[in-house]
C-alpha cells in the first residue's frame, strides 16, 4: 500500500483542541512540517502565546516555552541569545502580537532578533470568546464591538506587515492566507522562507497568516473562508513586504 | 582572600554576577541602579557575555525568563517602579520554577516617588511580587562585601531550588563605595538543568517550560509541590546576623542600610548603659523566624528600624508571636533615619519596658 | 584615625573625585573606609556632595551628618552644611568662590583661594585637589607617602600628565 499522506513527526500525537473549521490546526502542521523538512526539529524551540494557541506546547514536538501574553518575542530573544545555535520561533495571535505585545514585537524586529514569528491574524480574540482585536475589521461585530467596530471610537485595525516593513531590523515579512489549498501551499513556502531566513542568520522574520474563527465570527467554516476572502484580504493584501535577500540583490543591481 | 578593591555597590553586584557565571543580563535604565547596567554593558562583551537593553522592564524580565528556560544563568536589575513592571514575569518565573536573579535597588514610592534610598518594597519582595501563591528568595545585603557574597549565594540557591532570587538593596548600598574582595565563588554541587529547552537533540521527549494548568487538580498539585520546596528552603536557608545580641534587653531589628545605621545607635545605647543588640535578617524570605523567637525569650522589647511606614515589623511581630512589644522607628520617602533617632527609640523601648 | 568628612560644592567641581581619592588613601593607610555620593538630577549643574569616613572599627552608617571635616566649595554648600560641623571640627572654604567668612566660632576654619590658585598655576579644574592638599596638611589624614599610591588608584598611570597635575595640586594645597 502506498502512503500518500502522513502526519508530520514535527507534531505530537496529542489531539488538537481547536474548534471545527479553525485554521490553527493547518498552520500548526505547516510550521511543524517546515522545521521537520529542514532537518532542524531536534534543535528547534517554540514559544507558545496566550490565546487559542496557548497549548501549542502540547502539539509541537520540539522544546517549547509558554510565554506571558504578548511577551513571546522577549522570551524568544532570551532563548536565542542564550542558545544561538537553536532555531527559535514564536507562534502568536493578533491580540498577543499586535495589542499587548506590540512593543515586544516591534523591538524584537528593531533589534533584528534572529527569530521566526508566526502571526495568526483572525481579526478577533478567540480564547476569551470573541472580543474586538487590534486587527478587527471596521464594522465587524464582536462581543466588545456589538454594533460593529466604529473607528471613531475604537480606532482602526493595525497592518503589522506594513508597519514592520519600516523597521530596518526586519529581514523577512510576508502575509499569506489559510483560506484555500493554493494559499495554504503558498503559506508553507512563506513559513519555510522565514525559517531559512533565521538559518541564514539574516534576522527577524515574520509570516502573517490570515485565518478564520468560525466560532466567534458566528459563521460556518466554509462561509468563514468566504468572509476572510471578501473582507480581510482586501484590507490586508497578501504578499512579501520585505525580503532582505531579494531587496539586497535588487539594491545591488 | 583576594585583594580588596573599592567598588560601588551597584558595580560590585555586576562584577559578582559575572564571576558567578552569569553571561546574560537584560536591563533597562532606572536610578539608582543604573550602574549595574552600565557595568554590564562595559564588561559583558569582554567575557563573551551579553548585555541587552530591553525596550521595557516587562520585556527585560521576559528575556530573563527565556534565557533561564534555555538553561543559562540570567539576571536583570531595576529599582522599585521598575520591579512593579516585572511582577508579571516574576510570577511566570515562579510558575515555571525557573532560577534567575532580580536585583532591586530600592527608591522611595509610591508612584514615581523619588530616587533616594528606601526600604518600602519589603512587602512587594516578600509578599506581593506578583499574582498567585509564590515566593521569591529574598536576600538583603548590608555592605558592599555582602552585595558580592549574596549575589554568589543567590545564583547558587536559585539553581539549587529552581526559584527566582531577589537581591533587595537600596540607594545607599547601590551608590556607596567601600573595600570589597572578590574571590571566585566556591564550586557548588548543583542539580543538572535537564528540564531546560535546549533542543531535544533527537535524544529525549520535548521539554516544556510552562505555568498553565487548566485542570484545577493539576494546578493545585503544582502549588503543593512548590510549597513543599519552600518549606525545605525555610528550614535550611534562613540567615541572620547577630550583633551584641546575647545579653540584649532591647533588640533592634533592621536589614540593609538601616542595619548599618542601627549599629551606630546600638553602640551609643550601650555607652549609656542600655543593653541593646541587633538582629539583622540577611534573608527576608525565608524570614529568620527562629532567631527572633529565640531572642524574644530574653529580650524585653523589639525596635524595628525601616525606611518604610512599617513593613518588616509585621514579620517581627509574627515571629515573636506578639510576646514582647515591638515598636517602629522609621523615615520614608528617601529620608534616612539618623543614629540619634534610633537611639531615642531604643531609649523609649528601654524605659517603656521598665 | 577616625574622621567623618563631607565634601560639597557644584556638580563639575570634582567633588566625588576628591572623595574617591581620599577613600583610597584611607584604605591604603589601613583604615576602614566608606564613600557615599549624593546622586540623581541634583548632580547635573546643582549641588554635589559626598560623605567619606575613616574609622578604626567597622563602619556603621556611611552617612556623614555631623562632619569632623567639611570642605565647602560653593556658598550653598557652606550655608547648608556649616551648622552641621561637629564642635571642634575643621572647615575648609574655597575663598575664591565663597566671599563670606564662616559664622561658627567653635570650629577651626581655613580659607584657601583654591579656584584662583588653580587658574594661576595652570591647574584648571583641580581646585578640588588643592583643597584636599590643605585638608591633608592640616589634619594629617594620611601620610604623604600614601598620596601618590592613592592618586594612581583614581588616575590611571597612562594619563601621567594628569596624575602629575593632581599631585602638584595637592602639593600646592599643602603649602597654601
Amino acid at each position: 500500500m502506498q502512503t500518500v499522506f502522513e502526519k508530520t513527526p514535527g507534531l505530537t500525537d496529542a489531539v488538537l483542541h481547536y474548534c471545527p473549521g479553525c485554521t490553527h490546526g493547518i498552520i500548526h502542521r505547516l510550521v511543524a512540517e517546515v522545521y521537520t523538512e529542514l532537518g532542524v526539529s531536534d534543535r528547534t524551540i517554540g514559544v507558545a502565546p496566550v490565546g487559542c494557541a496557548v497549548m501549542a506546547y502540547d502539539y509541537f514536538n520540539c522544546d517549547v516555552v509558554q510565554a506571558a501574553h504578548g511577551r513571546a518575542p522577549a522570551v524568544a530573544t532570551g532563548i536565542k541569545r542564550a542558545r544561538p545555535d537553536t532555531v527559535v520561533f514564536t507562534y502568536q495571535g493578533d491580540g498577543d502580537l499586535a495589542a499587548i505585545g506590540t512593543a515586544e514585537t516591534i523591538h524584537a524586529a528593531a533589534r533584528g532578533e534572529n527569530i521566526t514569528v508566526i502571526f495568526v491574524n483572525n481579526a478577533i480574540y478567540g480564547m476569551t470568546g470573541g472580543q474586538m482585536a487590534p486587527t478587527t475589521m471596521p464594522g465587524q461585530i464582536t462581543q466588545t464591538s456589538p454594533y460593529g467596530r466604529d473607528p471613531a471610537v475604537a480606532g482602526y485595525p493595525l497592518r503589522m506587515c506594513e508597519l514592520l516593513a519600516t523597521v530596518d531590523g526586519a529581514a523577512y515579512l510576508e502575509r499569506v492566507s489559510a483560506d484555500s489549498v493554493k494559499n495554504i501551499r503558498a503559506a508553507k513556502q512563506a513559513i519555510r522562507r522565514a525559517f531559512e531566513c533565521q538559518l541564514a542568520g539574516r534576522g527577524f522574520a515574520l509570516v502573517e497568516v490570515l485565518s478564520t474563527c468560525p466560532t466567534n465570527w458566528g459563521l460556518e467554516p466554509v462561509k468563514a473562508l468566504d468572509w476572510l476572502r471578501e473582507n480581510m484580504i482586501p484590507y490586508y493584501p497578501l504578499g512579501v513586504y520585505k525580503d532582505s535577500a531579494r531587496d539586497g540583490k535588487e539594491a545591488a543591481q | 582572600m583576594s585583594e580588596k578593591v573599592l567598588m560601588k555597590g551597584n558595580e560590585a553586584i555586576a562584577e559578582a554576577a559575572i564571576r558567578a557565571g552569569c553571561r546574560h543580563f537584560f536591563g533597562y535604565p532606572i536610578t539608582p541602579q543604573t550602574e549595574v547596567a552600565a557595568y554590564m554593558a562595559r564588561r559583558m562583551p569582554k567575557v563573551d557575555g551579553l548585555y541587552l537593553q530591553a525596550e521595557s522592564e516587562i520585556a527585560a524580565i521576559n528575556m530573563v525568563l527565556g534565557a533561564s528556560a534555555a538553561g543559562v544563568r540570567a539576571m536583570t536589575s531595576s529599582s522599585s517602579p521598575g520591579i512593579a513592571l516585572k511582577s508579571e514575569g516574576l510570577s511566570y518565573l515562579a510558575g515555571c520554577d525557573l532560577p534567575a536573579l532580580v536585583v532591586n535597588v530600592q527608591r522611595g514610592g509610591p508612584g514615581l516617588g523619588g530616587i533616594q534610598p528606601s526600604q518600602s518594597d519589603y512587602f512587594q519582595a516578600t509578599r506581593g511580587a506578583g499574582h498567585g501563591d509564590f515566593h521569591l528568595l529574598v536576600l538583603a545585603p548590608n555592605s558592599i562585601q555582602e552585595m558580592v557574597d549574596l549575589t554568589y549565594l543567590a545564583f547558587e540557591l536559585a539553581d539549587r531550588y529552581r526559584v527566582t532570587a531577589m537581591l533587595l538593596a537600596d540607594g545607599i548600598l547601590g551608590q556607596m563605595m567601600e573595600p570589597v574582595s572578590l574571590p571566585d565563588p566556591a564550586a557548588a554541587d548543583l542539580p543538572p538543568k535537564d528540564w531546560a529547552v535546549t533542543g531535544t537533540g533527537g535524544k529525549r521527549l520535548h521539554n516544556i517550560v510552562n505555568s498553565l494548568y487548566l485542570k484545577p487538580e493539576d494546578l493545585e498539585a503544582t502549588n503543593l509541590a512548590r510549597y513543599e520546596k519552600y518549606a525545605v528552603i525555610q528550614r535550611r536557608e534562613a540567615r541572620h546576623e547577630a550583633f551584641l545580641l546575647d545579653d540584649a534587653d532591647i533588640v533592634v531589628a533592621a536589614y540593609g542600610a538601616s542595619a548599618r545605621i542601627a549599629k551606630n545607635a546600638i553602640l551609643a545605647a550601650r555607652a549609656e548603659g542600655i543593653r541593646a543588640g541587633l538582629l539583622r535578617p540577611v534573608t527576608l524570605w525565608p524570614f529568620p523566624k527562629a532567631a527572633f523567637a529565640q531572642a524574644a525569650k530574653t529580650a524585653r522589647a523589639f525596635v524595628t528600624v525601616e525606611m518604610s511606614m512599617g513593613q518588616m515589623i509585621e514579620d517581627v511581630e509574627l515571629s515573636v508571636r506578639c510576646a514582647k512589644p515591638v515598636t517602629l522607628c522609621s523615615r520614608v520617602g528617601g529620608m534616612v533615619p539618623a543614629p540619634e533617632q534610633i537611639l531615642e527609640s531604643i531609649r523609649q523601648a528601654a524605659g517603656g519596658a521598665k | 584615625m577616625n574622621a567623618k568628612i563631607l565634601i560639597a560644592g557644584f556638580g563639575g567641581q570634582g567633588i566625588l573625585f576628591a572623595g574617591k581619592f581620599l577613600v583610597y588613601a584611607g584604605m591604603i593607610g589601613g583604615a576602614e573606609v566608606s564613600w557615599l555620593p549624593s546622586y540623581g538630577p541634583e548632580m547635573r549643574g546643582g549641588t554635589a556632595n559626598c560623605s567619606v569616613i575613616f574609622s578604626d572599627s567597622p563602619i556603621g552608617s556611611p552617612i556623614v551628618d555631623t562632619p569632623d571635616i567639611l570642605v565647602a566649595m560653593n556658598l550653598p554648600s557652606l550655608d547648608k552644611f556649616e551648622p552641621t560641623v561637629r564642635p571642634g571640627g575643621q572647615l575648609f572654604i574655597d575663598s575664591a568662590l565663597i566671599t563670606r567668612p564662616a559664622n561658627r566660632s567653635d570650629i577651626e576654619t581655613h580659607y584657601i583661594p583654591a579656584t584662583r590658585l588653580a587658574e594661576e598655576l595652570g591647574l584648571q579644574g583641580l581646585a578640588n585637589m588643592i583643597m584636599i592638599g590643605r585638608v591633608l596638611e592640616k589634619t594629617g589624614l594620611c601620610p604623604p607617602d600614601i598620596v601618590t599610591a592613592a592618586m594612581k588608584k583614581v588616575v590611571p598611570e597612562r594619563k601621567k600628565a594628569l596624575l602629575d597635575k593632581n599631585l602638584e595640586a595637592i602639593e600646592t594645597g599643602r603649602k597654601a
